[in-house]
C-alpha cells in the first residue's frame, strides 16, 4: 500500500513542498576579554521532538509547560555545545530563559555566559545539537568581538569550527587599525579644531598694529611643522602609555580637559598669552589628546598577539589623517593670509566659533549634558 | 568619545541583524500558547510514529524497521509541509546512509530525500544506480520521471514513463507519458487523452485522481482554457485531500483572472507554507488589505532565514515575491535566472520572462526563449511575453 501511495505521492507532491525551512538554531556570542556572553535560539518544535514538551498532550506548548522543563532544556542544550579558548575549556552556563518568534515558529531563547581562562585568540566551538536525530539541522552562529563580526554554519559535516579572533594577519591588523586611526582623526572634530586653532596664526605675524601676513613661506612652514610634530609626539606618548595600561585617567576627565584645551587654544588667538612657542602648548595639550585616542582604541579592543602592531598602525593612521588636514590647510591659509577674509573672517571669527563650540563640548562633558552631541 | 568608529559595517552583519534576531521576551503568563504542534500525542498518526520509533529503537540494525520508519517520516513531511521529518528519516537510516552501495530501499529513500532538498544530481545518481540493479523499479522510475520533467529533460522523462509501464500502475504510466507530451507540442491531444483515461477509471485511488486532475487543470490553464481548468481544480478540491500544489495552481489561476478575494479565502489557512503565503500576499496586496504588509514581512523573513542556512529552495517564489511585492525587477531577474538553472517548469519559465521584461533585459530571457521554440510550447501567455520581449531593444 505504501509503495503505491509513495509512487503516486512522488509524482504528485515531490517538489518544493516545503512549508518552511528545515530546523535551524541561532547562536549569537559576544567576546570581550575572557568573557563570552550570548544567546541561543532553539525551535520549540525541535525541543519537543527530543524532550517532549507538550506534557498535558493537548497539541500545544505553553509557557508554563516550557518553564517546568527549563532545567531539562538547559541540560540538553549545554550537553551539545562546548566553547574552548585554544585548548582550554570555557565552561558554559545558562543565565536566563526567554522566548522569541522566528519566521517558522516560536523559539526558546537561552541566555548564555562562559568565562575563558584568558582572552581567546582562537575560539573553538563544538556544536552537536540535534545532529543525531536530524542531520539536516544547522546551527547558525554570529560571533562578535569589538566591532568585528564573524559568522559560521554548523552542520553534521562541520560540527567543530575555529574562529580566529586575533584578526586575519599582521598586515591586516596593521591596516585595519591604521584605517581606524585615519577615520578617527577625520571624525574627531575636537582634535581637528585644536590643531586648527594652533595653526591659524602660523601664517600670520604680530606687527605693531596687529596681525599681518607672514612675509615668507618658509618660517610659516616651520611653525606648522613644529606645532604638528609637538602635538604628534605628545599624543603618541600618552596614547601608548594608556593603551599599555601604564597610565590611566578617567575618560570623562580626559574628554573634558580636551574640550578645555580647544577653548584655550582658540582664545589664545583672540587674547594672546602665548605669543611664541605655540609648539609648547601643542605638546602640553597633546598629552591630553593622547588619552582621548586611547579611549577609542580601548573601545576597539587591542589584539593580544599584535598589540604593538595595532598601536603603531592606529597612531600612523592618526598622523596620516592629520597630515592630510595640514596639507589642505597650509597652502590655502598661506595664499589668503593678507586678505581681510582670512585675518578677520577665518582667524578671528573662526577662532571665536571654535572657542564657542568647544565651550559647549566642555559643558556637555563636565555636566554630562546633551546639547549638540548625538 | 561621543562619535564612535563604525567604519567597518560588513554586509553580513547587516544581513544577519536584519531579520534573524528579534527581541526575546518573557511570555505574560504560564497559559500563553507558544507553539501549536501538528498533532496531539494521542492522535492516531502520532501513535503510529511512536510505535515505529519504539520498534526502531529496540532494533536499530533491522533494515526493514528502519525503512518503515523513514518512509513514515517522509510521508509526514509531505503531509504537514514541515521539512523536519525528512531529517528524522535520514537519521533513521544513518547506518546505511553513507555507504557507496547501500541496500536498494535505502538508495530509493536517499533519492526521495535528495530531491526533497532539490539535490537533483544526487537523487538521479542514486536512482540510476538502483535502476541498474532493478530495472523497471516503479517508484525509482516514477521519481526519475518527475525529476527529468522538472529539469525539462523531456526525452529522458518520456523513457522513464515507458519504463513505469512495465511494473507500475498502468493509469499512472499513461498519465506520466501524457504529461510529458503536453509539454512537447501536443498539449490539446494529450489533454483529451488524459481526461478520457481518467473517465474510464472510476476505480482509481483518490491520490491518483488528485494527481491527474491537477495535471489536467494545469494543462488547460496553460492553453488558456480557464473555465475548464477551474472545473478540474474544483473536482480535485472536492476529493478532500489537502494538497499544497493544487492550492497553489488554483490560486495562480484566480490571481491571473483578478479574483483576489476568492484567492484570499481559498488560502486563508495556508500561511504556514511559503508557496501559499506568497499567493496570499499577492491577493492581499491586490485588495489593499492591511494584512498585506504583515504577509510581505513574514515572507521576507522566511527567505532571509533560508538564505542564512545556505538554502535556495524557493527561488521561483522568491523571484515572484521580489518582482511583485518588493518591486525590484533586477533582483527578481537574478533569482529567476538562478531558479531556471535548477528547475524548468512552465511556471519557472513564466517568472523569468516576466522579470526580464520588467527589468528590460531581453537577453537574460534567451534560455527560456530557446526552451519555448525547442519544445514547441503552445502557451499563449508565454508566447505573448516572448513577443513583448522581442520588441525591446537588445
Amino acid at each position: 500500500m505504501i509503495r503505491l501511495l509513495l509512487a503516486g505521492a512522488c509524482l504528485l507532491a515531490g517538489f518544493a513542498a516545503h512549508a518552511h525551512k528545515p530546523s535551524d538554531s541561532y547562536l549569537a556570542f559576544r567576546v570581550a576579554g575572557g568573557e563570552v556572553t550570548g544567546q541561543w535560539d532553539i525551535a520549540l518544535r525541535d525541543l519537543d521532538f527530543v524532550l517532549g514538551l507538550d506534557t498535558n498532550g493537548d497539541g500545544a506548548i505553553t509557557w508554563g509547560e516550557l518553564r517546568s522543563r527549563h532545567d531539562a532544556v538547559a541540560a540538553y542544550a549545554l550537553s551539545r555545545l562546548s566553547v574552548h579558548s585554544g585548548a582550554a575549556l570555557c565552561p558554559l552556563r545558562v543565565t536566563d530563559h526567554l522566548v522569541d518568534h522566528h519566521s517558522d515558529g516560536t523559539y526558546a531563547v537561552l541566555k548564555l555566559a562562559a568565562r575563558c581562562p584568558d582572552a581567546p585568540q582562537i575560539l573553538s566551538l563544538d556544536y552537536r545539537l540535534l545532529f543525531d536525530v536530524d542531520p539536516q539541522h544547522k546551527g547558525l552562529l554570529r560571533l562578535e568581538r569589538g566591532e568585528r563580526t564573524l559568522t559560521g554554519i554548523f552542520s553534521p559535516e562541520q560540527p567543530r569550527q575555529n574562529f580566529n579572533l586575533a584578526s586575519a594577519g599582521r598586515l591586516a591588523t596593521f591596516l585595519d587599525y591604521g584605517g581606524h586611526g585615519v577615520w578617527h582623526i577625520w571624525i574627531g572634530f575636537d582634535h581637528v579644531l585644536f590643531l586648527l586653532a594652533l595653526l591659524l596664526p602660523a601664517v600670520l605675524m604680530r606687527g605693531p598694529g596687529g596681525w599681518v601676513g607672514a612675509q615668507r613661506f618658509r618660517p610659516a612652514f616651520w611653525e606648522v611643522l613644529k606645532v604638528v610634530t609637538a602635538f604628534t609626539v605628545a599624543h603618541s606618548l600618552t596614547l601608548t602609555l594608556a593603551a599599555l595600561e601604564w597610565v590611566q585617567i578617567p575618560s570623562r576627565l580626559a574628554e573634558s580637559l580636551i574640550a578645555a584645551s580647544v577653548v584655550l587654544a582658540a582664545l589664545n588667538n583672540l587674547f594672546p598669552v602665548f605669543r611664541e612657542g605655540r609648539w609648547v602648548v601643542a605638546f602640553g595639550f597633546g598629552l591630553l589628546h593622547g588619552f582621548g585616542f586611547a579611549s577609542v582604541l580601548s573601545d576597539l579592543g587591542l589584539p593580544k598577539g599584535a598589540l604593538l602592531l595595532a598601536l603603531v598602525g592606529f597612531n600612523l593612521g592618526v598622523e596620516i589623517g592629520q597630515l592630510a588636514i595640514v596639507a589642505a590647510f597650509l597652502p590655502l591659509a598661506y595664499g589668503l593670509r593678507n586678505s581681510g577674509l582670512y585675518k578677520i573672517g577665518v582667524f578671528r571669527l573662526g577662532s571665536l566659533a571654535i572657542a564657542l563650540l568647544a565651550l559647549i563640548w566642555l559643558a556637555e562633558r563636565v555636566f554630562n549634558w546633551k546639547i549638540i552631541s548625538p | 568619545m561621543t562619535l564612535r568608529c563604525l567604519w567597518i559595517a560588513p554586509l553580513l552583519w547587516l544581513l544577519l541583524s536584519a531579520g534573524a534576531w528579534g527581541k526575546p521576551f518573557v511570555p505574560p503568563s504560564d497559559g500563553t500558547i507558544l507553539e501549536q504542534l501538528p498533532n496531539r500525542p494521542t492522535d492516531p498518526a502520532a501513535r503510529e510514529t511512536r510505535r515505529l520509533r519504539d520498534l526502531w529503537q529496540k532494533h536499530p540494525e533491522d533494515l526493514t524497521v528502519a525503512v518503515q520508519l523513514a518512509r513514515h517520516y517522509y510521508q509526514q513531511a509531505l503531509g504537514e509541509g514541515d521539512p523536519r521529518p525528512v531529517g528524522y528519516a535520514q537519521a533513521t537510516l544513518a547506518r546505511w546512509w553513507g555507504l557507496p552501495e547501500p541496500p536498494g530501499e535505502v538508495l530509493l529513500l536517499r533519492a526521495f530525500l535528495g530531491q526533497y532538498r532539490h539535490d537533483f544530481g544526487g537523487a538521479l545518481a542514486d536512482l540510476d544506480k538502483l535502476l541498474r540493479r532493478e530495472p523497471d523499479h516503479p517508484e525509482a522510475q516514477s521519481l526519475r520521471a518527475a525529476i527529468h520533467l522538472v529539469q525539462a529533460r523531456y526525452d529522458e522523462a518520456a523513457a522513464d514513463c515507458r519504463g513505469l509501464g512495465v511494473r507500475g500502475a498502468p493509469l499512472m504510466a499513461q498519465a506520466c507519458s501524457l504529461t510529458v507530451a503536453a509539454l512537447t507540442g501536443q498539449a490539446r491531444p494529450s489533454y483529451r487523452a488524459l481526461a478520457g483515461a481518467l473517465a474510464t477509471r472510476p476505480e482509481a485511488s483518490k491520490e491518483q485522481k488528485l494527481w491527474i486532475l491537477t495535471r489536467l487543470g494545469e494543462i488547460a490553464q496553460r492553453l488558456g482554457e480557464e473555465r475548464l481548468a477551474e472545473n478540474h481544480y474544483r473536482q480535485a478540491l472536492a476529493l478532500g485531500i489537502r494538497d499544497v500544489f493544487l492550492l497553489a495552481a488554483y490560486a495562480d489561476l484566480l490571481l491571473d483572472q483578478g479574483r483576489a478575494a476568492e484567492t484570499a479565502s481559498l488560502l486563508k489557512d495556508g500561511r504556514r507554507a511559503d508557496v501559499l503565503l506568497l499567493r496570499l500576499a499577492l491577493a492581499e496586496q491586490a485588495l489593499s488589505r492591511p494584512q498585506a504588509a504583515e504577509s510581505r514581512d513574514a515572507l521576507a523573513a522566511r527567505f532571509h532565514e533560508a538564505r542564512l542556512r545556505g538554502d535556495a529552495l524557493h527561488q521561483q517564489e522568491e523571484a515572484r515575491f521580489t518582482l511583485y511585492l518588493l518591486g525590484q525587477p533586477l533582483a527578481a531577474l537574478r533569482l529567476a535566472e538562478a531558479n531556471w538553472r535548477v528547475q524548468r517548469e512552465p511556471r519557472d519559465a513564466r517568472i523569468l520572462l516576466e522579470a526580464a521584461l520588467a527589468a528590460r533585459q531581453p537577453a537574460a530571457a534567451q534560455p527560456v526563449l530557446d526552451w519555448l521554440s525547442r519544445w514547441g510550447n503552445e502557451e499563449p501567455r508565454l508566447r505573448q511575453l516572448a513577443e513583448q520581449l522581442g520588441k525591446l531593444p537588445r
